[in-house]
């Protein structure tokens, strides 16, 4: 059926911040749906809140709103632009709500507004438990026993009747939230409340557990013409019981004989039909490994992260093509674009096995309940894609980036078998690893699959694996046994441990013995038919498919998957630098790992590998293309990482040298150049042992910053105080090193400066300033940046324009770099210099318009910023004042003390942007989910350095009508400023406490601060824990709460009374 | 290690490991490209003579079991997998397909690089191979001239056809099940329905089939040039008309031969279980399992009574096809699945209807 004509211009809903659950797909669904609707002529007008995305690019939708995505916002749009329709099926569980709340509130029909995609009522009948159990039963679709409650006591009811364990799955939430299995009386009671008070509709399903089934997914679409596809079927290695999202999963599916695989498809469409859906779908079922008996787990009625991935796995851009459905276009009418010459109805045929292994972020938050449950926890995922299970799976652990290169953990010797057997019973972020320690113990097969029900089949293959080991260490340099073992993924360096070789040498071994690999191209056909698409993978075959074209060609190294300090910003950077290259003339080639992002959208680079970023991997196609050189700066911490690899192997590195990224990252470099430069920074050295940390920390004098070197995103970094503390931080946080020196400087305090600039070698390019909310101390990743700076004097200004370029010129930067800087006691230091792309290039150059990854990679090329048209110097100030807000997931992440430090702890950001901070601010901190009253009351209880700072902030909120309550200590100090606040007890008081106060709402607002240290048992953790459990913004920096303060200030009137007259007067 | 080696007649040799039977074979090598169903296409007489390559790189991964045969004796020449799974999981496994090529003595080779067998093919279209026996030296040379100078035979249909006539009871209406390799699918959708079956052997005669009397006549898929039996275009010309009939792949090919129409080879067929059909009377496609190699040629049907009714999407080739006067449509794909998508398999609700109509009208006729 031919497009609609009667609607022009659609509202696209993005899926704002990246949060656990809600990550960088959303930002490859939207940008591909964006574009696919333009490609059709519509005029598209997009909201998101999310700066760091390609999708709020300008030229990705005709009108660009980043914007935050609630009523009040998008409603404004709505009568400003007056759309015709709204597609909301593309921003995540995000837009789905937003559709559903705008539509409540009769914005809809008022303006006349039309749903595309999936109508509202099959959105509620998917997602509403309990609509969606009677339409199960409708179609004799089976479902488990269950029961929708409101309370507790209904819950209590179920387990009498059906007995634990049982699911809890709150209704309309994302990433399962607040959901869980519960085993008894207590997990019940926690659960359940907590699920109660994520749901926006109080509601929880309670479901008998079938742990232990097989979960199984289909990605499914549907179009007006009521023809329904599967794109794609994939099998958790998990099986029922974890999130899917936190699963290692397969595609296809690998144990299903044909009669299941199709019996699970006819349910799969059965439903998409049932719905209504025109668009994509998701169906995840669980499968009896016992018979055919199966249940029905959930159905998306949206794009989802499982969509993203089936793209990746199958080349079919679900996204895309939704968007067309979502106008009116035909599954059958449509050409699928990877062949250029089939019709996009039609189900892809893969000739490899792909897998898929999350990534969590336990590696920053060690004090994090790892156990895998119903409730995702993963930040991002690596996929991997071979010829068989095991390379498809080898690949995927050295593309993870957690020093991960085999199913191989370190120190695994020191494990006992009990610990093992416990690891791999209960699900954690490791298990993978700990089940390849209990085969190397011997373990058998059939006791794995009793402790953890995972699938025979999959054990066979890591015991494939692991056995392959002893063949390797019992036949040194055996040529035969090095292709087997290239055959089945083994790395290098994994073969070199086990050979007494290093990773180099196995790799000229395997070149002098011609074991390479070929590419092979996912074409969604297996070959049937010719396809034109350049997007491959790496495995060891006959033939290589990827032929190198005579055009001069640029490497792009991206950023692996999407963790905490590594986020969206740079797959932002690394597809900017795709284009500039495009531009500039070469053919742009691109790496990457991440099967979330736009950079793996074939249809972004000229040739797209979709391989680990390892050394190895890289070489191999460098070997095969060999470019002009790589450009390592934008895809973070993982390309720069392998540049001096890179270039012992003769490869150039093409922009900053390899020797000007050490200038800037080596300490004992960087001082002595900042010393040439006559720049300061704050006292400082380096460590490679406990007793010289200790002997420099005394001798600059505490408190001091220590940090490792060669981190992103603050791992590890602590402000310590005391002689003990340093020791501690030694002993366990890091494992310093002569190769790995631990970084110790004074801890300045003073208002913190993020600047980023573009050197072409000659010219320096400074699109802005931006100044840091919290002061020095919280990451910057963590901070509320402003720009333009707004308290800054224009000699701080001067000499950060002059530092800047001086360091730009004097570290010899080619390309990008992000300084940080604190200003202490009227005097700027230097803090850090990153000699590459930053978390705020995109934020910087969508305010200021200068394309800074685009600059910069011409710039790399040869073109100067002059001839680019651009300013050198600090660049015009933009009008308006713009705010960047982090936002974090501690909701998902139990026992994550959520107090801010040097380590970073957001996973994502929004942008607020209007004519005044307050404003600026007020749209940020809404966009990033804090709820602003006008009135109510604050809990604060801080510590005793911060009490005189906090009486003055408690004050202010007086003056606007709040109430004030306080913890006996703090209630004092405020009682002494003449300000009265109502006294709440500490935690284990008789009376009610903090806690009781927290858990009944009767705070709008905590401000908590942290005495020092970290020692999460103490109260001020459980408050911070406890509000992030009852979704109450629980601030830790004064310099938010003044924010916030500001903002709430600038929302309501004083109510002061009229000041005294000083003249008597006589009545 | 057992090695043994693919060899083409275009020159190309494949090196890899022996599964199955010892022993060598000739036959043409094509590829299928569904993922799941192994066991069901192994085991359909419809490759007979074939040497079939599967794309999916992971074959036998949940074994072999009792319910999934379409034939009892597989036809095919051999099998060329990228990796067989040593040891299957799944509830119903009870076996490994080395275990069953080994009982059934035919032939398979793992570990070659499978898509660059099957780029071949599609570049090349089918072409003719020798599966050496396990270990064998050959001179290659004298192979490639052996597999260019020969003829495969062309009587499939004769070896994998029933040889007597049986029935497979029901209460239902009776059908007559002409047997030109018939993949067990189409009887279990049959009997389904409680249809009364009687399978007979390909070159049953006109008088013989009608003295079944039967409600509706199935013509069953089957192997090969649908020109190589006559007889059968023969008999079904002298069917149309008489009685209801239904034909699948092979049977849509002598439908359309036996209605005047012509057929063509296709460079390497269309096998697999995604491949998209419109329906042209209701312009909705369906995903549908498909394995042949001739096609119904569309230009010759305008001189014939029949209308083209669906179409394959991709290469707008003849998908199905129904008579403007008598009840009779075929389709060229499988709608018993097995293996692949189960879209289509409202056609044999179709054919009762059909033959029930028939039965109406010929009862209004007589009355």
């Amino acid at each position: 059926m031919p497009k609609r004509q009667d609607i022009k211009s659609i509202l696209v809903i993005g899926s704002g911040p990246i949060i656990i659950g809600q990550a960088a797909e959303f930002d490859y669904a939207g940008t591909q749906a964006c574009l696919s609707l333009k490609e059709e002529g519509y005029r598209v007008i997009l909201i998101n809140s999310n700066p760091a995305t390609i999708m709020t690019d300008t030229q990705i939708a005709d009108k660009v709103y980043i914007e935050p995505i609630s009523l009040e916002f998008v409603s404004r749009i709505i009568r400003k632009e007056r759309p015709d329709a709204i597609l909301p099926t593309l921003g995540g569980q995000t837009g789905l709500n937003m559709a559903i709340e705008l539509h409540n509130s009769g914005i809809l029909d008022e303006m006349n507004v039309e749903i595309l995609g999936t109508k509202l009522d099959a959105i509620n009948q998917a997602e509403d438990r309990d609509l969606f159990r009677n339409l199960m039963y409708e179609l004799d679709v089976p479902t488990p026993e269950s029961e929708i409650v409101h309370t507790v006591e209904e819950a209590e009811a179920f387990v009498k009747k059906i007995g634990y364990p049982i699911i809890v799955r709150p209704a309309f939430t994302l990433g399962g939230t607040g959901g869980g299995i519960c085993e008894n009386d207590q997990e019940l009671h926690e659960i359940v409340t907590s699920g109660l008070k994520y749901s926006p509709v109080t509601q929880c399903l309670v479901e008998k557990s079938i742990a232990g089934y097989k979960e199984i997914e289909y990605e499914v679409m549907r179009d007006s013409k009521d023809n329904a596809i599967v794109v794609c079927n994939m099998e958790n290695v998990d099986p029922v019981g974890i999130h899917t999202g936190d699963s290692i999963v397969v595609a296809p599916s690998q144990t299903l004989s044909d009669r299941e695989y199709h019996m699970l498809r006819n349910v799969s469409l059965k439903i998409i039909r049932a719905l209504g859906i025109e668009g994509g779908c998701n169906v995840q079922l669980a499968l009896d490994p016992n018979s055919f008996n199966y249940y029905i787990i959930e159905v998306n009625p949206r794009v989802s992260r499982s969509s993203a991935l089936a793209s990746k796995a199958t080349g079919y851009p679900i996204a895309k093509l939704a968007a067309k459905i979502a106008v009116g276009l035909t599954l059958d009418e449509m050409i699928n674009p990877v062949t250029g010459k089939t019709y996009a109805c039609f189900e892809p045929a893969l000739d490899y096995i792909v897998a898929k292994i999350p990534r969590w972020p336990f590696d920053k938050f060690e004090g994090a309940k790892r156990n895998l449950g119903t409730q995702m926890k993963a930040t991002g995922e690596v996929m991997a894609i071979g010829r068989n299970f095991e390379e498809a799976m080898l690949k995927a652990v050295r593309s993870l980036e957690t020093g991960h290169k085999h199913i191989e953990m370190k120190h695994a010797e020191d494990l006992t078998d009990e610990w093992i057997k416990k690891r791999v019973t209960k699900a954690g972020d490791e298990r993978l690893f700990f089940l390849g320690e209990a085969l190397r113990r011997g373990v058998t097969i059939e006791e794995i699959h009793e402790w953890s029900k995972i699938d025979l089949f999959f054990l066979n293959k890591f015991k494939n694996i692991i056995d392959y080991e002893t063949t390797l260490k019992e036949n040194v340099r055996d040529v035969a046994v090095l292709r087997y073992a290239k055959k089945i993924g083994f790395a290098d360096e994994t073969i070199g441990k086990l050979w007494g070789m290093n990773e180099s040498d196995v790799y000229d071994f395997r070149k002098e013995n011609g074991i390479i690999p070929v590419y092979k191209m996912v074409d969604t056909c297996a070959a049937e038919f010719e396809s034109e698409t350049p997007y491959f993978y790496g495995t060891y075959g006959d033939e290589n498919e990827s032929i190198k074209t005579d055009r001069e060609s640029v490497i792009v190294l991206g950023s692996g998957p999407i963790r905490i300090g590594q986020g969206v910003e740079f797959d932002y950077a690394t597809v900017h630098s795709v284009w500039a290259i495009q531009e500039a003339g070469y053919e742009a080639i691109i790496v990457n790992s991440n099967p979330e992002t736009v950079s793996t959208d074939f249809s972004i680079s000229d040739k797209l590998y979709f391989e680990p970023l390892t050394i190895e991997d890289v070489m191999h196609i460098i070997d095969l293309e060999q470019p002009k050189g790589v450009v390592v700066q934008f895809g973070g911490q993982t390309a720069i990482n392998l540049a001096d690899q890179l270039e012992a192997r003769g490869v150039k590195i093409l922009g900053t040298s390899l020797d000007s990224i050490d200038l800037a990252e080596s300490r004992d470099r960087f001082e002595a150049a900042l010393h040439e430069l006559d720049i300061p920074q704050p006292l400082g050295k380096t460590a490679t042992n406990t007793e010289d940390a200790v002997k420099i920390a005394e001798s600059i004098g505490y408190p001091v910053l220590v940090r490792p070197s060669y981190v992103l995103g603050g791992r590890a970094m602590q402000i310590v105080y005391s002689t003990e503390e340093i020791k501690h931080y030694m002993a366990t946080a890091v494992e310093a090193s002569p190769e790995k020196p631990v970084l110790i400087d004074r801890y300045l305090t003073g208002k913190e400066i993020e600047v980023d600039a573009i050197c072409d070698g000659t010219n320096v390019c400074i699109p802005g300033i931006m100044e840091h909310i919290e002061r020095a101390g919280v990451h910057s990743g963590d901070s509320i940046a402003v720009y333009p700076p707004q308290n800054l004097s224009q000699k701080h200004i001067d000499t950060l324009v002059d530092y800047t370029t001086r360091l730009a010129l004097g570290l010899g930067i080619k390309g990008l770099m992000n300084i940080q800087y604190v200003i202490s006691n009227d005097e700027v230091y230097v803090i850090e210099v990153n000699p590459r792309a930053s978390r705020t290039v995109p934020f910087l150059s969508k305010i200021t318009n200068i394309p800074m990854a685009n600059v910069a990679t011409k710039a790399i090329l040869g073109t100067s910023i002059i001839d680019q048209g651009f300013p050198t110097g600090l660049a015009p100030i933009q009008e308006g004042v713009y705010v960047k807000v982090p936002v974090f997931s501690f909701a998902k992440l139990r026992r994550v003390d959520t107090t801010l430090g040097p380590e970073m702890k957001s996973t994502g950001e929004v942008m607020g942007k209007d004519c005044t901070l307050e404003k600026a601010l007020y749209k940020g901190f809404v966009a990033a989910g804090t709820k602003i009253e006008d009135h109510g009351s604050v809990l604060m209880t801080v510590s005793d350095k911060d009490k005189a700072e906090a009486t003055e902030l408690a004050k202010r909120f007086v003056e606007i009508g709040y109430s004030i309550l306080a913890t006996p200590g703090t209630a004092k100090a405020l009682e002494a400023a003449g300000i009265s606040s109502t006294v709440v007890d500490k935690i284990g008081s008789n009376g009610p406490t903090l806690l009781d106060v927290i858990q009944n709402g009767d705070a709008q607002l905590i401000i908590n601060t942290l005495t020092k240290g970290q020692q999460p048992a103490r109260d001020g953790f459980r408050i911070r824990r406890e509000a992030v459990e009852n979704g109450i913004a629980c601030l830790t920096s004064l310099d938010t709460a003044d924010a916030i303060l500001k903002v709430i200030e600038s929302m309501t009137f004083t109510a002061m009374p009229m000041p005294k007259a000083k003249v008597e007067v006589n009545m | 290690m057992t090695t043994r080696k693919l060899i083409l007649e275009t020159g190309e040799v494949f090196e890899g490991q022996a599964f199955g039977s010892d022993k060598g074979s000739d036959g043409e090598v094509v590829f299928t490209t569904g993922m799941t169903g192994y066991q069901e296409t192994l085991s359909d007489p419809s490759f007979c003579g074939q040497i079939v390559t599967m794309t999916y790189p992971l074959i036998g991964n949940y074994g072999i079991n009792r319910d999934d045969f379409e034939t009892i004796s597989p036809a095919i020449k051999g099998f060329v997998v990228h990796e067989l799974a040593k040891t299957p999981s799944n509830f119903r496994n009870e076996g490994t397909v080395d275990d069953y090529f080994k009982m059934k003595d035919i032939p398979g080779i793992e570990g070659i690089d499978t898509r660059k067998l099957t780029r071949l093919i599609r570049n090349e279209g089918s072409v003719k191979g020798y599966l050496t026996a396990t270990n064998e030296e050959v001179n290659v040379e004298e192979v490639i001239e052996r597999l260019k100078s020969t003829t495969f035979p062309i009587n499939q249909v004769e070896q994998v056809s029933t040889k007597s006539a049986y029935p497979s009871p029901g209460r239902g209406q009776r059908v007559v099940l002409m047997d030109f390799g018939m993949k067990h699918g189409i009887l279990r959708e049959l009997n389904n329905r409680d249809c009364d079956v009687v399978v007979v052997p390909y070159n049953t005669t006109v008088e013989e089939i009608l003295a079944y009397k039967p409600d509706g006549i199935m013509l069953s898929n089957g192997p090969g040039d649908p020109l190589d039996v006559p007889e059968a275009i023969e008999t079904v010309k002298n069917l149309i008309g008489k009685v209801p009939l239904f034909g699948i792949c092979l049977g849509h090919q002598l439908f359309a031969l036996a209605s005047g129409a012509q057929t063509f080879k296709l460079k390497f067929g269309h096998r697999g279980a995604n491949h998209p059909v419109k329906d042209l009377r209701t312009d909705r496609t369906e995903l549908t399992s498909q394995n042949h190699g001739y096609a119904v040629d569309m230009d010759s049907l305008a001189a014939t009574d029949l209308e083209v009714t669906h179409v394959a999407l991709n290469d707008g080739t003849c998908e199905g096809l129904r008579h403007k006067t008598a009840p009779a449509f075929t389709v060229q794909y499988h709608p018993e699945a097995s293996p692949g998508p189960e879209d289509p398999n409202h056609l044999f609700d179709e054919f009762i209807e059909l033959m029930k109509n028939n039965t109406r009208e010929e009862q209004q006729q007589h009355a």
